[in-house]
Parts: structure tokens; sequence; C-alpha cells
């Protein structure tokens, strides 16, 4: 029963650092209708970022909690920036191109990312310090579950409240709504589409960002190309749920998160990656718009 | 005279909205018949309906080739919907853009032709006489509909009108004897309206092909339709000629709204 | 921008507690980074200018410089026959090294060609490309190894493995719409990669098999030197075969039918074409040529093992295609020459070569979107009714 919630709590954890990635490629799919495929490598860059930021201020001596804190903030900005002009040099030229064209586009963006990180950084895997101290009370826990494990769950947890929120509630939520719906409508009744469309990449990858810095303290290494395997996870994550939809991505997230702990920890380890992809293949097969998607009807 | 395309009691659910409410419809050979109703009717959710693009919540198609057995050919595929002879165009025109207007109209032959892969490949015979008479074929279609002096100009560089006749081409090519248009004169000018005017009469009159047309320009509608049937929120208000349709009451309402007396 | 490259100035090494600053990068990133945003800049509005004037309803005064060539049979023969006679000595001319990588670049244009009748015509974004190719090069690598059998023999078998894994992928993810299915083409082709990565007993592991035969010319044993000859003469042979194959096709009935697909998929349908079975088909000759390809590379490097075979293939090939032209059979071969000889000639740029693709990518999307060499559609010729064809 221990291993049976061991495994369980594991794909919590799992599932909630794929959600924060997969609401990045959700957001930007729900309103561009384009696979971002750079989204893994600007996760890849948060953490690095948090990463050099960290060594920086250790070196200073500072206190672990301050570090941590200012690295997910500068990790969070720089991860923004990115995404933003990723945005405005890949994607935007190509608003009205055929979908084909904008798809090749992200993947280029994401070979560039990738060997750019790879060239100025290194191509070795980079020990990244667990910074979350292990807390007292979860003591007669900690076989069971890491103090790691609960921060991150509920930085995720409070993660998609605010995103809730943002969405639900706020003029540019509103707006991000009404353009996902229809662009042209929502240009007309004055919505700033272009800007939409940056918030968008901006607050998809800060969530990236902070799943970026926590997998790294979760797991203690990255490298260049963490960012493309964890992305394409989070991709079928959010085509999982049904893409386009957030608590589908979240949703999706976990079911993955879980078929992967169970998966590996009855099975096999060697294939978890395979798990991931035939659970894919098998919904899409089944359900093509997804757990929560609704099926489109294309209009004629 | 038996109908060669008989609708009875069709309905269409998309989710809790009925799109199409009970409609019964029949074409008769050799036939000009018109839908027509206000925006959002449902006249081409029936079109998507018999062409096999949605398939139906309830009622039955049924369809009768000249000198072939009545089918039901309700959900069967688009492209066997097509096979069996009802050939449609869109109302935003759906052409393929990067082929050239011949190319256009050979793939309305598609259905028609034989040839594999191993035909394509080693060239034989067949494939090339096949080839040849789609090419030469295909060149008439474009003759009759006035537009063999754009062959080989891609299909995205015509003209809007002659992109609405290239899509009754193509149609025309898959050698239907029921052709479906979907409001065939949307955009056009007065002077193209009266020759899309003539050029439907002309496929009715010369290539035998009955047609089922819906369209919001009363002036063409009127002087094409040999009978009329309006729909109005996905119910059959009123069926009749051209005269009967006129002066029907529940259609003027329909158009003009509750207050006003006819 | 300015704000985006610490990564640039700052390397940490962790382990050993080092920082170092490399404030030098930062003049250099600051200084290019304003000049390429130029011509950025420059680029766009040029770009936007065209657009307009072609709206403007103005045609663009000629046709570019490769379809002008191609048209003119004067240019266009003489060109044909230097390029077929350099191809016939160029192993007699050159060392044996750069004949190894023109096998190589030959390779990557049969790929590139098969891989264009799924993405280019068919239009359907294939990522997981690299898995038949795998399926290919094991076929042969697991053959030979364990019945001996010869490069000749397994080609056919290997082609056919192609297709019939093809059929298998494209079954239950023909119903699926672009993004879906390169996401789950992407993801078939890393199954297939972990599978021969983890599962020993049958495929060896991540340490693959080695010493598979190089194809040999009527049962004589060659010197390594005579095979790559050999072995030149044939892929020279077999991608002749594929733009044959390939010509004949996309001015055929599929042909036409893959190409509408692309267009537009209701439309198709509404035409009267199967939209399942041309998918199926336009997935299963892509794949085809993939097995081959993958029995050739075997055979070429006469090792095989899962690290060949990563989805950094597939977006390679991908390149290829669409930087060369979508759908243009010279395109792809332009574009295959370009991407895989380039980097092997610029040799000190090695290390950037897959930053340059995918800045390459970017902008070619950006840019000129139909790739170097654009699909150039048959011209028929018409006289009153009686028409002759050109």
């Amino acid at each position: 029963m221990d291993y049976f919630l061991e495994l369980f709590l594991g794909g919590l954890t799992r599932g909630s650092i794929y959600a924060l990635i997969a609401l990045g490629y959700t957001m930007v799919y729900g309103i561009i209708e384009l696979i971002n495929f750079a989204h893994g490598e600007i996760y890849m860059i948060g953490a690095f970022t948090a990463l050099i930021v960290i060594s920086v201020l250790t070196m200073m001596g500072m206190n672990t909690l301050a570090i941590l804190v200012i690295a997910g903030v500068i990790a969070v900005i720089y991860s923004s920036a990115y995404g933003y002009t990723v945005e405005k040099i890949a994607y935007k030229p190509l608003r009205n191109a055929p979908r084909l064209s904008a798809l090749i586009s992200a993947i280029g963006m994401s070979l560039f990312l990738q060997n750019y990180v790879l060239l100025a950084q290194t191509s070795d895997f980079l020990p990244f310090p667990n910074l979350i101290p292990d807390f007292e009370f979860m003591e007669p826990y900690a076989h069971i579950i890491g103090s790691t494990d609960i921060v991150i769950v509920i930085t995720t947890a409070i993660v998609m409240i605010i995103l809730t929120f943002l969405i639900k509630f706020t003029r540019i939520g509103k707006a991000m709504r009404a353009t996902s719906q229809d662009k042209t409508m929502a240009m007309l009744t004055g919505v700033d589409v272009d800007r939409v469309i940056s918030v968008t990449f901006i607050v998809g990858s800060a969530t990236a960002a902070i799943g970026g810095v926590l997998i790294a303290s979760h797991v203690g290494m990255i490298n260049f190309y963490v960012g493309f395997i964890a992305g394409i996870k989070a991709f079928v994550a959010a085509v999982l749920g049904g893409i386009g939809s957030i608590p589908g991505a979240v949703l999706g997230s976990f079911v993955l998160g879980w078929t992967e702990s169970f998966a590996t920890g009855y099975i096999s380890s060697d294939y978890e990656d395979v798990f991931a992809f035939l659970i894919l293949v098998f919904i899409l097969i089944f359900r093509p718009a997804g757990i929560l998607g609704r099926s489109e009807r294309h209009r004629v | 005279m038996e109908p060669i395309l008989k609708v009875q009691n069709l309905s269409m659910d998309f989710g809790g909205l009925r799109a199409l409410n009970d409609l019964d419809l029949d074409v008769i050979s050799g036939e000009i018949v018109a839908l027509i109703g206000p925006n959002g009717a449902g006249k081409t959710t029936f079109f998507n309906c018999i062409t096999g693009i949605y398939p139906p919540t309830e009622g039955d198609i049924l369809i009768t080739p000249p000198g072939k057995k009545t089918k039901r050919i309700n959900g069967i595929k688009p492209n066997k919907v097509t096979e069996r002879g009802l050939a449609r165009t869109f109302q935003n025109i759906r052409l393929f853009p990067n082929m050239t207007v011949l190319e256009n109209v050979m793939i309305g032959h598609h259905c028609r032709m034989r040839a594999g892969i191993l035909g394509a490949i080693l060239k034989d015979r067949s494939t090339i006489k096949e080839e040849e008479r789609v090419v030469e074929n295909s060149y008439q279609i474009l003759e009759k509909i006035g537009l063999s002096d754009f062959v080989n100009e891609f299909a995205k560089n015509l003209p809007y009108g002659a992109q609405r006749r290239l899509e009754i081409a193509r149609a025309m090519a898959t050698d239907p004897f029921l052709l479906l248009l979907d409001e065939p004169a949307a955009g056009m000018n007065p002077h193209e309206t009266e020759d899309l005017d003539k050029l439907i009469k002309q496929i009715r009159d010369k290539e035998g092909i009955s047609i089922l047309l819906i369209e919001h320009d009363m002036k063409l509608v009127m002087s094409l339709s040999d009978r009329i049937f309006v729909v109005d929120y996905g119910k059959k208000i009123a069926q009749g000629t051209p005269a009967e349709i006129k002066n029907n009451k529940a259609v003027i309402k329909a158009y003009l709204g509750e207050d006003i007396d006819a | 921008m300015f704000l985006t490259f610490p990564i640039m100035v700052i390397r940490v090494n962790p382990i050993e507690k080092i920082i170092e600053w490399r404030w030098n990068n930062l003049i250099l990133v600051g200084a290019g980074s304003f000049l390429i945003s130029m011509v950025w800049r420059y680029m766009i509005e040029r770009k936007d200018y065209g657009t307009r004037k072609a709206e403007a309803g103005e045609k663009s005064d000629q046709p570019p410089l490769i379809q002008r060539v191609m048209k003119d049979k004067r240019i266009y023969t003489p060109f044909l026959i230097i390029v077929a006679l350099f191809a016939c000595i160029f192993p007699f001319v050159f060392s044996m090294y750069q004949t190894n990588i023109l096998i190589t670049a030959l390779i990557y244009v049969m790929l590139g060609l098969g891989l264009n009748i799924v993405v280019g015509l068919a239009g359907l974004l294939d990522l997981g490309y690299v898995a038949f190719y795998a399926v290919g090069a094991y076929t042969y690598a697991l053959l030979n190894y364990h019945f001996g059998l010869t490069f000749w023999m397994v080609l056919p078998i290997g082609a056919g493995m192609g297709t019939l894994f093809g059929i298998l992928l494209g079954f239950p993810v023909l119903r699926l719409r672009g993004d879906y299915l390169a996401i789950v083409t992407l993801g078939f082709g890393e199954i297939i990669r972990l599978i021969l990565e983890n599962w020993n007993e049958f495929s060896f592991g991540p340490s693959g098999i080695a010493q598979i035969s190089r194809p040999s010319f009527l049962g004589m044993d060659m010197s390594v030197h005579g095979a790559i000859i050999y072995m030149y003469y044939i892929m020279i042979a077999l991608c002749l075969f594929t733009i044959f194959f390939v010509n004949r096709l996309q001015d055929s009935r599929i042909g036409r039918a893959w190409i509408a697909l692309r267009e537009d998929e209701t439309a198709c349908q509404a035409m009267g074409i199967d939209k399942a079975k041309t998918k199926l088909t336009a997935f299963a000759l892509g794949a085809t040529w993939a097995g081959m390809g993958g029995v050739l590379f075997a055979a070429k490097t006469t090792f095989v093992n899962p690290a060949s075979f990563t989805i950094w293939e597939s977006i390679i090939i991908l390149c290829i295609v669409v930087l060369g032209g979508m759908g243009s059979i010279v395109g792809v071969i332009v574009g295959a020459l370009i991407l895989i000889l380039l980097p092997e000639y610029l040799r000190a740029f090695s290390e950037y070569r897959m930053l340059a693709f995918g800045i390459l990518l970017v902008i070619t999307m950006v840019f000129r979107p139909g790739g170097i060499v654009s699909d150039v559609r048959r011209i028929y010729q018409f006289k009153g009714t009686a028409e002759t064809k050109s």
C-alpha cells in the first residue's frame, strides 16, 4: 500500500510539473492555434537562468530562501522576455500564413534556442542545488513523499488558482477568451489582439519558468536538452486533456503523471517514455479531441 | 415523375440546437429547384447533410440516379455521395488555390478514373488514354463555363466571379445527375449574375443535370427556378412555383418580420 | 533584446564554483543584435511591400531565376548533361572521403524525396519519419546478422517493411488533423527508438549492430575502396529511380489527389476523393522510401545503433524538404545537397550546424515560405479543342 501511495504521489508531482508547462502550450494553442514547439526551450532557459542566479548569489553568501525567491523571480522575468521575443520574431510574421509554415518556424526556433544554450553554456549536465529545505513536520512521511514534492504540488495549485482568476475575472482574461473565440471579431470590438497574444506568451512562459525551477530542484540536474523532452511530454499532456482547454491540460498532466509513475513502478522503468507516447496514441485514436476537448466541427 | 432526390423528415441537431426540423424536399429530373430563407435558416446545413458532411439526426435522404434504383444515402461519406452522382459547390469558395484551373477540374474527374500507383509509374496505355481523355474533357467543361482562357492559371489568381464559375466546373467534372449550388451568385455584380443565370440554365438544358441551389438574389431565384422551397428556423414554411412564393404570406412574414401586413 | 542575453555572458560551473564573466560577449551580442534587428526590420518591410504590391494586382516582373532556367530548354538540357557527367566521374576525380560524403547526401536526397510525398504533396506533417528509416536499417542489420542475407535481397524487404509500418501507423492517425498528426508521428518515432534502445535481446540495445556487410557485386569480394565506389553508383541509380518515380506520381491521378488534399480537405472529399485511402497511400509510399534509405544507410556505415535515429534526424529531413521547396523535386535535391554538404565542408563551424538549421528554418518560413525552388505545376497547351501537351 505504501508503494502504491508513493507511486500515486510521485505521479502527482510529475503531473504538477507537466501541468505548469502544459498550460503554456494550451493557452497559446487556444489563442493562435499553434503548437509552440519552442515552449520547452523557454522552460529550459528558465531553469538555466535560475541556476546562474543561484550560483552567483550563493557565492555572494545569501541565505537559501532569499536566493530561491530571487532566482525564481528572475527566471520568470527572463523566460517571459524570451517568450515574448520568440513570438515577435518567429510567429508574428506568419500570423496569416498556412499553419504548417508557423509550425515549422516553431520547430526552427526550438532548434535554435537549444543549440544557443548548448553553445553559450555547456552540453554537460549541470547539478542544480536543491534549495528547498526538508520540513520538519514532514519527517514521518519522508519515505513516501519529499518536501520538494509538496512544494511543487502546492505551487502548482497556487499558479492554477491565479491563472483561473486571471482568465475568468480580469479585463485581459476576457480579451483572451474573446480572441480565442474569434480573432477578427475581437479586433473589431476593440481588443488589441497583438497585445493579447503577447500577454499569452508571457504568462505561458512565466508558468513554464516556475515549472523549470521546480523540476530542476526536484531532479537535481539540468542540461540544454531537458526542455525538449519535458516540452514534448507536457505537450502530450495538453493534447491528452484536449488542447486549448486549461482544465483539460491540468487533467491530462495528472493522467500522464500517474500513467508514467505506475507504469514505471509496476512494469518496467526502461520504457517510461514509451508509455507516455502510447497513452497519447490510444487517447487520440479513441477521442481525437482529447479528454475534455470539444469535438470541433469545421464550418463549411 | 419520380423524384431523383427525395428528402423526408430530415432533422439535424447540434447539441441541443435543432438546426433542421422535419424537412421535406424533392427534386424531379430536369428541374431547377431553389432553397431560400433568411440567414441562419439552416440552408447550408441542409446541403451538408445531403452531401454527407454531417450525418443527419433523423430522416431519410433517397436518391434515384437516372436508370438506377432508389438508394438511401444517409450518413455515407462525402466522397461516396459524390461518386453516386451528387456534386456540390461551397458558399465560401473552396478551390485548390495552388493548383491550376485545369487541375482543379481534373480533380473533379478523380472518382471516375481508375489509374492506380502502378499505372502512374509505368504509364501503360490505358493510363495514358485515361489521362488524355480527362484533360480533353476538362478543357471542354472549361470552355462551356467560359474559363478556357485561364487553363494554366493558378486558381488563386482568378478574379472572384471566375472562381465561383470554376467551382461549378469542378463539380460538373464529377459527372453528376444533380448539382447542388450554395449561393453561386454571392458577391457577383449584376452583369456577372446575368451570365450565371444563362450558365445554369444551359447546364440544365444541354447537360441534362438537375440543379438544387441556395441563393439570396431573389431576381436570380425567380428567373431560374421551377419550384422554390422556403425554410426558416430549420423548418419548411412554404413551397411552390415562383409566382406562388411571391404572394405567400408566411414567406413575406419570415423575410420582413411580424408587423408588416402583406 | 538586450535583456535576453545573460546566458551568453555568464557561464557558471557549479561544480567548481567558478563564474566566468564574459563581458566581451555582451559587446558582441549587443552589436550583433542591433545589426540583425535592422536587417530584420528592413526585410519585413520589403516583404510587406511585396504583398501589398501583389494585392494591388501588379504581377511580379519575371519568374524567379531558377524557374526561368528550368523552363528554358536551351539552358536546362546542357545543364543536366553537365550534372550527369560530373556525377559519373565524381568518384574518380575526388577522394574517397568526398565520395563518402556525397553518398550520405544522396541518401538524404532519397529520404527527402520520400518525405516530400508525405509533407510536400499530401500536406501531412510527419515528424516521425526517422522511425521508418530505422525500421529499414534494422531490417538489413538483423537479417544480415542472423541469416546472412545480402544487400540486394534485403533492399526490397526493407522497403516492404517500411510500407508495412507506414500502413500500420497510418491507420490510427488518419483521423487526426495537422498538429495532432505531427505530435503522434513524433511520438511514434520516439517509441521505435526507445524500443530499439531497450530491447536488448532483439536489437542489441544502445550498442547497436556492427559489421554489416556492404553490397556485393556478383558475389565478388571488393576492397573498401571498390565498395564505396560501387555504393556510390547504386545511390546514383536509386536516386534517379526515385526522381523518376516521384515525378511520374506527381502528375498522375494520385499525385493530384494528394495536392488537393493538402489544399483543402473538405473540398477534396466533396470532389469524390477518398480521404483515408489517399492519406494512407501517401504515408505508406513515404515510409517505403524511408525503409529503403535505412537499408542503404546500414549498408554504407556497416553499423547501426539507436543513436542514429533521433528526432533530430526527422527534423533534418524535414528541413531539406521545407528549405528546398515543398512539393518540388529539384528543390528537395538542392535542399539535401546544401544541408548535408555545407556542414561537411564547413567543419570549422560544425558546432553551429544545428543552430544554423534552426535559424534557417525560421528565416525560410518568414521570408520565403515556398522554399528555394517553389513548386512548378505542369502547363498544358491547347489549340482549339485539340490539345497537345508540353
